[in-house]
């Protein structure tokens, strides 16, 4: 038999590897950017199963989670109020209002940085910041675990989500992560257009489109299928009292100072009033923020610049955001382990 | 297919490889900032060269680095634009844009 060359025996598994990387790359890159995947990522410690979602609901809407057994994750983050509050702030622990709004959770699995002012980069280490916060649930983890511990009907929640590693903060975070993988956006009229149907949006959304990604320049921040650049930004919002640093506060830099983390648009019907400090109760007061180029110009993000738009494009503006919503799925009300 | 070709593809996949492995050169040097992300993930450099960041993208950037080594702070700029920063001691300078922090990469600055 005759022997086959070097060049010969490496030709057609390099040309299968490169054709599969080809395929690979051209499907990626077919994707729509504007669509999002279906599946949030998650640690490769925490991959999702129904026990673990299930035992983060359980935690999630569990006021023993808080010091005075009186809040609950979802007091804040409510699946009736697009997973957050309604109102302008949020109010934490008696009822002692904050200085930020609660964002939404819808969609945050996506995010690789946590908080307005990404203090926390994973779920995991978000999960328990709120609870163990003074201003917030004010319970000491310590504290916190003694109380799950006592609760037996806890016990097999956490063996079967989390088996031989027991009630810990961890398995706390991890469940509470986990639950929240869930929570995502719905299609919306915007994802069915993506899609090719061409009536699910008006025409005025459809131009609203453009807008946010040429005149408007929105997209310059809001990117992606979960409308956001996962960044940092001082967008000129008008304040009252001690200015809010935001980022400042995690990265000493000049341009972070009043910045926060751009929030997604998925779901903003649901989720007024806007902005990281609820000062708008409209998107039409919010699309006329940026249209002025915002407000308190010190320290103001570069790409913040006065729009000029009419009142037509605003208006078309207004419509596009509206068709970011989808219809929230019913949550289904838990019976909490005694 | 020729054995001029066979060569011509395994030099162009070697040349791919080589170039994918090879670090940066050392010298007065250019990373640019692109979708996103800078162009370069670990930079080799030494004392007293200067590193060019290029701003490639649609929207601003602002580069900076915290780290022992060195510190600095590019501030905001757009497009087109670039900020230069002089390396002055050894050691491994961690590097991100501060508007972006999935933006990351590292100059091993050698004496």
């Amino acid at each position: 038999m005759r022997q086959k060359s070097f060049s010969q025996r490496i030709s057609l598994p390099l040309v299968l590897l490169f054709g599969f990387l080809f395929i690979a790359a051209a499907v990626a890159a077919e994707r729509d950017p504007w669509l999002r995947p279906e599946v949030a990522p998650a640690p490769p410690e925490n991959q999702l199963n129904p026990a673990r979602i299930n035992l983060g609901q359980l935690l999630f809407f569990d006021p023993r989670l808080s010091r005075k057994m009186t809040m609950s994750c979802a007091s804040c983050h409510n699946p009736s109020l697009g997973w957050s509050d309604g109102l302008p702030t949020a109010v934490g622990f008696d009822m002692h209002t904050l200085a930020r709004a609660t964002p939404t959770i819808v969609n945050t699995s996506f995010n690789p940085i946590q908080m307005w002012d990404g203090r926390k980069s994973t779920l995991e280490d978000q999960a328990t910041g709120p609870i163990e916060a003074a201003g917030e649930m004010n319970l000491p983890l310590p504290e916190l675990i003694e109380r799950l511990k006592s609760i037996p009907g806890y016990a097999s929640k956490f063996e079967a989500a989390y088996p031989g590693m027991g009630i810990t903060a961890v398995t706390v975070a991890r469940g509470l992560a986990s639950f929240e993988r869930t929570v995502l956006s719905t299609e919306s009229p915007f994802d069915r257009w993506r899609k090719g149907d061409e009536k699910a949006v008006s025409a005025s959304a459809k131009h609203g489109f453009e807008l946010f990604q040429d005149k408007a320049k929105c997209a310059v921040c809001h990117m992606g299928y979960n409308f956001t650049d996962n960044g940092f930004h001082n967008i000129g919002l008008k304040t009252e009292g001690t200015p809010d640093v935001g980022r400042f506060a995690q990265r000493p830099l000049k341009s972070m100072r009043g910045a926060f983390k751009t929030p997604t648009l998925r779901d903003i019907g649901l989720t007024a009033p806007y902005m990281r400090n609820g000062s708008y109760k409209t998107l039409m007061e919010v699309v006329e923020h940026y249209d002025r180029g915002g407000d308190d110009k010190e320290n103001l993000d570069i790409n913040m610049v006065p729009l000029s738009l009419t009142a037509a494009e605003k208006a078309d503006l207004v419509a596009f955001l509206e068709s970011l919503t989808g219809v929230p799925p019913d949550i289904r009300v838990v019976s909490l382990p005694q | 297919m020729t054995p001029r070709s066979h060569s011509a593809i395994r030099l162009s996949l070697m040349a791919l490889v080589v170039t994918l492995a090879m670090p940066a050169l050392a010298g007065d040097q250019v990373v640019g900032q692109a979708k996103k992300a800078f162009t370069v993930g670990v930079l080799k450099a030494k004392v007293g060269d200067t590193i060019t960041f290029r701003n490639d993208d649609e929207f601003a950037h602002n580069v900076f680095s915290l780290s022992d080594a060195q510190s600095f702070d590019l501030g905001s700029y757009k497009k087109g634009e670039v900020r230069t920063v002089k390396l002055t001691a050894p050691g491994v300078i961690e590097v991100e844009c501060a508007i972006h922090p999935e933006m990351k990469m590292k100059i091993e600055v050698a004496k």
